[in-house]
C-alpha cells in the first residue's frame, strides 16, 4: 500500500485546493482589468474543488467523488463555452472588455 | 431499476431536443411561434405527468420523488409555462423571436425539476448548473442591446462564483462526511455530537451559494442590474421558476440531512431572512425603474419565504411552499403589467411612465393595482396569506423578533407599491402606452383573478403544501 495519499496525507492536497480556491476568489474581486481573466479565476475555483473530490475519493476508498469530478469537468467546459459567447456579444456592442467599463446599470 | 420515477423529466428533455429539431427545420420567421406553443404543450404534459408520478427513490438513491417534489415541480413548471406566454408578443416586438427561446426556457426549468427531486449533492450539482447555464444564455439573449449583454455577463460572472463556492462546499461536506448521498449525510450527521469543522464550513458555503442564487442579502448585489438589463420576459422567468427550485433544495437539504443540527445553522438563517426584508423594503424607496424596483421587491419576499425555513417546523415549511404559490402568481401578473410597457414601438421601464395608465388602459391599471396590493400584503388578497403563515409559523417557533422585523418591513414595503398605483391613478398622465399584447393581457387578466379569489383556493393549497411539508419532515 504505497498510495501517494498514505505517504503523505490529506493536508498537502486539501491546502492546494485551498489555496487555488482563494487566488480564484481574489482573481475575480481584486482584478479591474479583463474580463478573461476571471473566467480563468472561475476554472480555478471548479479545479480547487476538483482536486479536493479526488483527494477524498482516495482517502476514503469511495469512487463517488471521482464521478463527480468528470461531471465538473463537463460543467465547467461548457461554462466556460458560455461565458466565452457571452463576453464575445459584449464586446462586440461595447468594443472592450474591461472590467472598469461594465457599468451602464447602477444604482 | 425504478426507471419511470424520472419519466417526466425525461420526457421533458427528450422533448427539448424534438422542439429543438423542428425549429432548426423551420423557416427563420415561422419557428418561435410552432416551438413556443410546443414547448408550452410539454410543459403541459410533463405537469401532468408529474402529478401522476409515484413515491420513491430511484438511481441508486440520486433521485428522490416525493409529495414535495411533486409540489415544486408542478409551481416551477407553472412559472416557466405563463412566463413563456407573457413572452410571444414582447419577444417579436423586441426582435428576439427566435425558438431557441423557449427551448433555453425548457432546459432551465428541467434543471429545476432535477434540483428539486435532488437526493444526492451530486444530482443537486448538476441541475443546479442546468438551470443556471441556460439563464446566463437568456439574460443576453437580446444580443444587440448592450444592456442585456452586461446583465448577461454580470449574471455569468457573479452566477459561476456562486457555483464554485457552492461546489467546493459539497467537496467539503463529501470529505467529512465521506458521502454525497442525502440518507448518508444525515446519518454522518446523527451519529457526531461535535460536527467536524470541516463539515461546518461546508454546510455554510452550501448555504451561501444557495443563498447567491435566491438574491438573499449579503448576496444580492447582482439582482437589479441582472433584473434591469435583461429582456423582461426572461425577468419574469428569472424571478419564478429558478427561485422556486433553489428554495426546494435548500428545504430538502437543510431540513433533511442537516435537520438534526437546526440549532447551528438557524442563526444564519434568521440574519440572512431579516437582512433580506429590511433591505427589500428600504432599498426600493428611492427607484426611478420599475424593473429594479421589482429586483428589490423579489429580495424582500424571499426573506419573508424564508421565515419558514428559520422556523425549522414542518408549519414553517407549509407556510413557505404557500409563500411561493402566492408569489409566483402575483409576480408573474406584475411582470404582465411591465412587459407591455411601450410607448410608440419602443420599451419603457420608467416608473414614471406608467402615469395616467388609469384613463388610457383602465383594465390594465386595475390589474397592477391588486398585484401591488397583493405584494403589500393587503388582507383578501393573495400576499396576505403567504405572510399570515409565515408570521404564524415564526410566532409558534418563538422567533417573536424575526417575526416583528417582517411585520414592520412589510409596513415600509407598502409605501412603494402603493406609490405605484397613486401614479398610476393620480398623477398627471403620460402619453399613452401601446395596446397590450393579447396573450399579456390573458395572463394578466388570469394572475389577477387568482391573486384576487385566491381565498377561496387557500384550503386545497395549504392542504397540498402541508402534505409536501409532511414528506419532508417524515
Amino acid at each position: 500500500m504505497n498510495s501517494p495519499i498514505e505517504a503523505i496525507g490529506l493536508t498537502p492536497y486539501l491546502s492546494i485546493g485551498a489555496i487555488l480556491l482563494v487566488l480564484g476568489v481574489f482573481g475575480i474581486f481584486l482584478n479591474r482589468k479583463n474580463v478573461i481573466i476571471i473566467l480563468m479565476s472561475i476554472e480555478l475555483i471548479l479545479l480547487s474543488a476538483n482536486i479536493n473530490f479526488v483527494a477524498f475519493s482516495a482517502a476514503t476508498g469511495d469512487l463517488s467523488g471521482q464521478v463527480m469530478t468528470l461531471f465538473v469537468l463537463t460543467i465547467a467546459a461548457a461554462e466556460s463555452a458560455i461565458g466565452l459567447a457571452i463576453v464575445t456579444v459584449y464586446f462586440r456592442n461595447r468594443g472592450s472588455i474591461e472590467v472598469d467599463d461594465i457599468t451602464m446599470m447602477k444604482g | 431499476m425504478n426507471w419511470t420515477l424520472a419519466l417526466p423529466e425525461i420526457v421533458l428533455a427528450l422533448s427539448g431536443l424534438v422542439i429543438l429539431l423542428a425549429g432548426v427545420m423551420q423557416k427563420r420567421g415561422q419557428a418561435f411561434f410552432s416551438c413556443t406553443m410546443m414547448t408550452l404543450f410539454a410543459l403541459v404534459v410533463t405537469a401532468a405527468l408529474v402529478v401522476l408520478s409515484p413515491d420513491g427513490t430511484g438511481y441508486s438513491h440520486v433521485f428522490i420523488n416525493d409529495g414535495f417534489a411533486r409540489f415544486m415541480k408542478v409551481l416551477a413548471l407553472a412559472g416557466a409555462a405563463l412566463s413563456l406566454v407573457l413572452g410571444i408578443g414582447y419577444a417579436r416586438e423586441m426582435e428576439i423571436d427566435k425558438f431557441e427561446f423557449p427551448v433555453l426556457v425548457l432546459f432551465s426549468t428541467l434543471g429545476a425539476m432535477i434540483m428539486a427531486s435532488s437526493g444526492n449533492l451530486m444530482t443537486l450539482f448538476v441541475g443546479l448548473e442546468l438551470s443556471s447555464l441556460s439563464i446566463y444564455i437568456l439574460c443576453a439573449f437580446a444580443r444587440d442591446q448592450v444592456t442585456a449583454a452586461e446583465a448577461g455577463l454580470k449574471y455569468f460572472v457573479l452566477g459561476s462564483l456562486a457555483s464554485g463556492i457552492l461546489l467546493y462546499g459539497i467537496s467539503l461536506a463529501y470529505g467529512f462526511a465521506g458521502t454525497l448521498d442525502y440518507a448518508g449525510l444525515q446519518q454522518a450527521v446523527r451519529g457526531s455530537a461535535v460536527l467536524p469543522a470541516g463539515l461546518m464550513v461546508g454546510i455554510v458555503f452550501v448555504l451561501v451559494g444557495l443563498c447567491f442564487k435566491l438574491s438573499m442579502v449579503p448576496f444580492h448585489m447582482w439582482t437589479p442590474d441582472v433584473y434591469q438589463g435583461a429582456p423582461t420576459s426572461v425577468t419574469a422567468y428569472m424571478a419564478g421558476a429558478p427561485k422556486i427550485a433553489a428554495f426546494a433544495v435548500l428545504l430538502r437539504v437543510m431540513a433533511g440531512p442537516f435537520g438534526s443540527m437546526a440549532h447551528q445553522w438557524q442563526l444564519l438563517i434568521e440574519v440572512v431572512s431579516a437582512a433580506s426584508m429590511v433591505f427589500g423594503a428600504l432599498a426600493a424607496i428611492p427607484q426611478g425603474n420599475i424593473k429594479r424596483l421589482m429586483a428589490y421587491s423579489s429580495i424582500g419576499h424571499m426573506g419573508y419565504a424564508m421565515i419558514g425555513l428559520a422556523a425549522g417546523t414542518a408549519e414553517g415549511t407549509r407556510g413557505t411552499l404557500v409563500y411561493l404559490v402566492t408569489y409566483l402568481f402575483m409576480n408573474v401578473g406584475a411582470f404582465a403589467g411591465i412587459v407591455a410597457m411601450w410607448r410608440k414601438g419602443r420599451a419603457v421601464s420608467r416608473i414614471s411612465d406608467l402615469a395616467g395608465l388609469g384613463r388610457s388602459d383602465p383594465g390594465m391599471a386595475l390589474a397592477m393595482a391588486v398585484f401591488m396590493f397583493s405584494m403589500a400584503g393587503a388582507p383578501p388578497l393573495a400576499g396576505f396569506f403567504g405572510k399570515l403563515m409565515v408570521f404564524y409559523a415564526a410566532i409558534n417557533a418563538q422567533l417573536y423578533g424575526l417575526a416583528a422585523i417582517g411585520i414592520i418591513s412589510s409596513v415600509i414595503g407598502a409605501y412603494y407599491y402603493i406609490r405605484i398605483v397613486k401614479i398610476m391613478f393620480f398623477d398627471a398622465a403620460a402619453p399613452a402606452l401601446d395596446r397590450a399584447p393579447v396573450s399579456v393581457s390573458f395572463v394578466s387578466v388570469g394572475m389577477g383573478l387568482v391573486t384576487v379569489f385566491f381565498i377561496v383556493a387557500l384550503g386545497p393549497v395549504a392542504t397540498a403544501a402541508q402534505a409536501a411539508a409532511g414528506a419532508l419532515f417524515r
